[in-house]
């Protein structure tokens, strides 16, 4: 039975919507019995988010537009984003007018205000995290551009759709400038999505800490919607990767079996992830703050390996 | 095992062996780098066997050997002793600034590329593309023995250049005459008896193998 | 046979050095060695002159009138250092400079320096010249740093890495020529023989051998101690004993120019331009301005012999990059001189240094009065080296810078440029230190002789005349290299 792409997208969304707090709470479950601790609930993510709505908001005096709208438009985009990553299916209608230029674009976009809103009320934690997430942004995209046009060099095309589909037909496996590009990604998903060891997203010290000093000075709702989007973009970077480096299982047709038969393989991969995820955070320390430099330029190294290797070797 | 497959595992193994040489040009610490090397060494000692095998070449197992056994076992082995008898193993090295020397590293995988161009163009191995890993691994052991100014990392990028020039040798030809391998081996086992003793002297003189404190013989104005 | 007598002498005569040890006889089995290997020489050099070029022990060994000359030339002027370094090395040990055990390790290594060089010279695989030539390096570098100085060992470290960085590059080099090679000839050793590689060299692909040209020429060029990669040339020379400065400014650089002199054969007949040539004339012009600007500055005897000696290999490339058959025929005849006038001149060196315990200039003086052979074995090696008449280098020069004129005349006021500063240069810093009175700290010594006397007595011939078979063994070289 044939379904029409339109609902795909919508499936795709309402999955991105409510999967990803589970994925967070997967995470965070699999990482407490690492360390030999009672687990939360995996619905706690959702409470969490609930409580928030429920609260009031507290401005500051100074805020500006840009403090308020910050949190809709990061969520906004976040959403969007689900639209474009095949999730389910390569038949996407927005995957053929939104690439993955378009994607960082959009991620860049969504960085951008929270870094504005992070300054705007003009606290010292708040410039500092922007500052911070700033001179990160500056090194992870040309690196995540990087890694994700050595994918589309093997697959000839820039579109997502279209990448997953070429890769899930290729034959050969051993491909070296797709596991140079693999590595780039992983090193740049942990730096953007704010992991050890990078950024710890589980603690608010003050030295160290970057995304959270940002959105430090937000309350109830709009502290509801950043943190779901902050969710939403650790959910949307797994699927991205899942996309251009693991494309099997992701239906290729409109046919409903098929689609609704990737639902089932898309969790088992998550969990994959979240398990590797887990494995890297406490396998690794958090690294100085300097060393971040070095850490994004090797990134930014095997994404132009991956690159070169493919005109040398393949 | 049939030619594609070999031909696909021996550019992996390719893209291993550029991998390691970044590794050693980043590298700080001292115990790592020479895994990084060892490692290389390895890479190398498969590609060599796996070429071999493919082209019906007896002669590039013996040279598989040689290197598993001088670049893999021996040369480690002979620089791990050193380093933990001048009690310099756990040393960390100051490297100059790594972003900018991988970029350098690029570049000079990219001029590799460039220069090999017309010959990937002549060749008709299975191998050929693997060239301008090799060049390119030459080149980078080149840029570590440029950028690091510690006795051991030079030595260890020295014998960097020296695996890619193999490298070179089993990619562009199937090797080159037994002969010559085993008269490079040897030269090779001579250089590392002098640089052993390079390291005894330098230590026992500069009280430090760092190179840099090497500036007496300078060109006065 | 005799080839098979030639390699093995100075092999067995390592090997029984290095059993010997510092026993008192031991700086004369050294000479007899050296000199047993200059006799097996002239016999294959008559045999050369007799039948023409050999190819013996299933072609691994070829000799032709390129190498036999440069052959005689090494076992003579090892011969002689042997003679030399006898008083030498006697009076450092005196000395306390060194003791027994370095003793034994720097006779064993002179020799087995010798037998690499000399196997560079007679080996037909192009594979296995640079086994030697690398072989050659390393057996000096221990003897550069022999004196355990932090300078020597600085230096000695200098030359280890970058002539093994350069080295490197050249077997780069030799592999692409083995790639272009293997397609014409077949694998196997005999794809790296160089008389079949000549025979075939037109049938060679031409992007290959250009590219194998440019590592061969950087690669072999760095041992040649062409700028900008000479760095470790001076250091080498003015740290290491005295006699291994004699053959590395003597030897080692010619043998290094002969390896890439046999690469460019095979490249131009490939190419069939003389872009190869271009690249020499180049790297050759360049060393010739830098070394001898850079003599002005020196304080350091050797070190400004060692410039010296930068500059006249300068001159040698050039001109063999120059080709045609005057140009060429000077650049043989350059090698011959330079390396004889040379090695004289750090005999000199070696004895005057040792006189004043000191190797700055400025505190070196009155060496005719303190010891005439000396005074006068510099004054006249200096007056060799910058090409006064009637001394060889003047002839060479001279031949050199006329075929300049004829064939590349844009090039010609660079030379003379060049010629002129370093002209200059020596004199201003030789003369005070030969004429004069003795200073109170000079000591007297005894010093060898022979081996100055005969370098400059060949040089003198050779400036005013040239043997029948030198000439005929030349001019059959330049036909090989046209």
């Amino acid at each position: 039975m044939i379904i029409h792409p339109l609902f795909i997208e919508i499936a795709q969304v309402g999955i991105l919507l409510f999967v990803a707090p589970a994925f967070a709470g997967w995470v965070k479950m699999v990482k407490c019995w690492f360390q030999g601790r009672t687990a939360p609930s995996l619905f706690q993510p959702y409470r969490d988010i609930r409580k928030l709505f429920a609260k009031d908001v507290t401005l500051a005096e100074n805020a500006s537009w840009i403090f308020r709208f910050t949190p809709y438009l990061v969520f906004g985009v976040s959403v969007m984003a689900g639209g474009i990553i095949p999730i389910l299916s390569t038949d996407l209608p927005l995957s053929a007018t939104a690439d993955v230029i378009a994607l960082v674009a959009l991620f860049a976009i969504a960085r951008f205000f929270t870094a504005l809103a992070g300054m705007d009320i003009g606290t010292a934690f708040g410039g500092m995290g922007s500052s911070r997430e700033m001179t990160i942004a500056s090194l992870a995209e040309p690196a995540m551009l990087m890694a994700v046009f050595a994918v589309s060099l093997v697959s000839k095309s820039t579109s997502l759709s279209q990448m997953a589909f070429v890769i899930s037909q290729g034959h050969s496996m051993l491909r070296p400038s797709l596991v140079f590009a693999l590595i780039a990604f992983i090193l740049i998903a942990l730096a953007e999505t704010g992991r050890v060891p990078v950024d710890n997203p589980a603690t608010h010290l003050e030295l160290t800490m970057i995304h959270e000093a940002m959105i430090l000075e937000y309350s109830g709702r709009h502290l509801a919607l950043i943190e779901w989007a902050s969710m939403m973009k650790l959910f949307l970077f797994t699927v991205l990767g899942i996309a251009s480096f693991f494309p099997w299982g992701i239906a290729q047709s409109d046919d409903l079996l098929s689609v609704f038969l990737s639902f089932p393989v898309l969790l088992f991969k998550l969990g994959i992830v979240g398990l590797g995820l887990v494995l890297i955070e406490t396998g690794l320390a958090k690294m100085r703050i300097f060393r971040i430099t070095e850490f994004l330029g090797s990134a930014f190294l095997f994404a132009t390996l991956g690159m070169l290797s493919y005109f040398m070797l393949e | 095992m049939n030619m594609q497959l070999a031909s696909q595992v021996n550019s992996l193994l390719a893209a291993l062996i550029l991998l390691t040489a970044f590794g050693l040009v980043v590298q700080r610490r001292m115990n790592a780098l020479l895994h990084l090397f060892a490692w290389q060494g390895f890479f190398l000692a498969v590609s060599t066997a796996i070429v071999g095998y493919v082209g019906g070449v007896r002669d590039l197992y013996i040279s598989s050997v040689l290197t598993l056994s001088m670049k893999v076992i021996l040369l480690p082995y002979i620089l791990h002793k050193l380093i933990v008898k001048l009690r310099i193993h756990k040393e960390v090295e100051t490297v100059v600034n790594i972003p900018t020397t991988m970029l350098m590293g690029i570049v000079l995988v990219i001029f590799s590329y460039h220069l090999t161009a017309p010959i990937r163009e002549l060749s008709t191995l299975v191998t050929r593309s693997t060239l301008a890993v090799a060049l390119a691994t030459v080149m980078l052991g080149f840029l570590m023995m440029i950028t690091r100014k510690h006795a051991v990392t030079q030595i260890i990028g020295f014998l960097a250049m020296e695996n890619g020039l193999l490298f070179a040798a089993t990619s562009a030809t199937y090797g080159m005459p037994l002969v010559v391998e085993l008269g490079v081996a040897l030269d090779l086992l001579i250089a590392a008896f002098i640089f052993g003793m390079f390291f005894f002297h330098i230590s026992t003189t500069f009280d430090s193998l760092d190179v840099d404190q090497m500036a007496r013989l300078k060109e006065e104005d | 046979m005799v080839l098979l007598v030639l390699l093995i002498v100075p092999l067995a005569a390592s090997l029984a050095l290095a059993f010997i040890g510092d026993r008192k006889f031991a700086p004369e089995v050294n000479i007899l060695g050296s000199a047993a290997t200059f006799a097996a020489s002239i016999r294959l050099a008559l045999q050369v002159y007799e039948q023409g070029p050999i190819l013996a022990g299933d072609n691994f060994f070829f000799v032709d009138a390129f190498s036999v000359y440069l052959t005689v030339l090494t076992a003579f002027v090892s011969m002689t250092t042997s003679i030399f370094s006898r008083r030498y090395m006697r009076r450092e040990r005196e000395h306390g400079t060194i003791g027994s055990r370095r003793i034994r390790f720097y006779h064993a290594m002179f020799q087995l320096f010798i037998f690499a060089m000399l196997l560079c010279l007679l080996t037909n695989n192009v594979g296995i010249l640079w086994i030697s030539m690398e072989l050659a390096t390393l057996s000096t570098v221990l003897l550069v740093s022999l004196y355990r100085t932090p300078a020597a060992i600085e230096a000695a470290w200098k030359y280890f890495i970058l002539c093994g960085v350069g080295i490197a590059l050249a077997l780069f080099g030799t592999v692409l020529l083995y790639f272009a090679a293997e397609k014409v000839l077949g694998a196997g050793g005999a794809a790296l023989h160089w008389t079949n590689l000549a025979k075939v060299s037109n049938q060679l692909e031409p992007t290959i051998l250009s590219l194998a040209f440019v590592f061969l020429m950087v690669g072999y060029g760095t041992k040649v101690g062409l700028v900008p990669i000479h760095n470790w040339l001076p250091d080498a020379h003015s740290e290491g004993p005295t006699p291994i400065s004699a053959v590395l400014s003597g030897l080692l650089l010619n043998i290094a120019l002969y390896a890439l002199v046999r690469c460019k054969v095979l490249v131009d007949g490939a190419t069939g331009t003389n872009h190869s040539g271009h690249i020499m004339m180049g790297f050759g012009i360049i060393s010739i301005i830098v070394a001898s600007f850079s003599l002005l500055r020196q304080k350091d005897i050797k070190r400004l012999f060692a410039y010296s000696s930068i500059e006249h290999m300068g001159i040698a490339t050039f001109a063999f990059g120059l080709g045609g058959p005057v140009a060429t025929f000077g650049a043989l005849l350059h090698m011959l001189v330079h390396s004889l006038t040379k090695s004289s001149i750090f005999f000199t060196v070696g004895h005057a240094s040792q006189m004043h315990r000191t190797q700055e200039m400025a505190k070196i003086k009155g060496l005719i009065r303190g010891n005439p052979l000396v005074g006068w074995g510099l004054a006249l090696g200096v007056m060799a080296i910058v090409g006064m008449p009637p001394f060889g280098v003047f002839t060479s020069e001279f031949l050199i810078l006329t075929a300049t004129i004829k064939d590349a005349p844009w090039f010609a006021p660079f030379l003379l440029l060049g010629l002129g500063v370093s002209f200059a240069a020596l004199f201003r810093r030789a003369q005070p230190m030969v004429s004069g009175e003795r200073p109170p700290y000079q000591h007297r010594l005894k010093v060898a002789h022979l081996p100055v006397i005969l370098h400059m007595l060949v040089v003198l011939v050779l400036g005013l005349y040239i043997p029948k078979f030198l000439a005929e063994w030349f001019q059959t070289a330049v036909g090989l290299l046209k």
